[in-house]
């Protein structure tokens, strides 16, 4: 596991051609690691038939709902967890 | 349509419940059984669902993607044939 509890930690912008399960709407942000989920075979690979080895580890990562949408207007404490691959994350 | 999530919409979201029809019911299980029988992976049900054309994906309703995608999965590993479901309807 390259990334523990609390760290902060980036979601790649890179663009991503084919499946994926980082949604849009995280890349380029800044979170922290709510919860390490374990080690799961990549989707991004078994979506097109393959075993999705090696497995990579999965984090829920925490991020503020006004860092994600620049135009929300509930309150300032309001959170979103998003499970992330951890060769979508870097680090803050 | 892939990456909806986040996408604006001046449509409210339908909120309603309902009960599931019989070919909803025998979507779910379908994709169970293709699953248990090493045929197609969730991972595969939601490329194909994200391969459909943007209109069509909005246009459908849930379990109408699903399908959508187990037709698409099939027919690219050569269990159907191109045409093959319409012929038969």
């Amino acid at each position: 596991m390259r990334f523990a509890l609390g760290q902060q930690v980036r979601v790649s912008d890179r663009p991503h051609a084919g499946h994926c399960r980082t949604p849009g709407y995280v890349k380029g942000k800044t979170g922290t690691v709510e919860r390490v989920h374990g080690s799961f075979t990549n989707p991004e690979t078994r979506a097109y038939g393959a075993d999705g080895l090696p497995e990579q580890p999965l984090y829920g990562v925490v991020f503020a709902q006004r860092d994600v949408w620049p135009v929300y207007a509930g309150p300032a404490g309001d959170r979103v967890v998003v499970d992330v691959y951890e060769h979508w994350l870097e680090k803050a | 349509m892939q990456d909806r999530g986040g996408v604006p919409t001046s449509e409210p979201i339908d909120r309603t419940e309902h009960e599931l029809d019989d070919w909803e019911l025998l979507t779910d299980a379908l994709v169970g059984a293709l699953g248990a029988g090493g045929i197609m992976n969730v991972d595969e049900l939601r490329r194909g669902i994200e391969s459909m054309p943007r209109d069509e994906y909005e246009r459908a309703a849930y379990y109408e993607r699903w399908l959508f995608s187990i037709e698409t999965n099939l027919i690219e590993k050569g269990i159907l044939a191109p045409g093959e479901l319409e012929a038969r309807l």
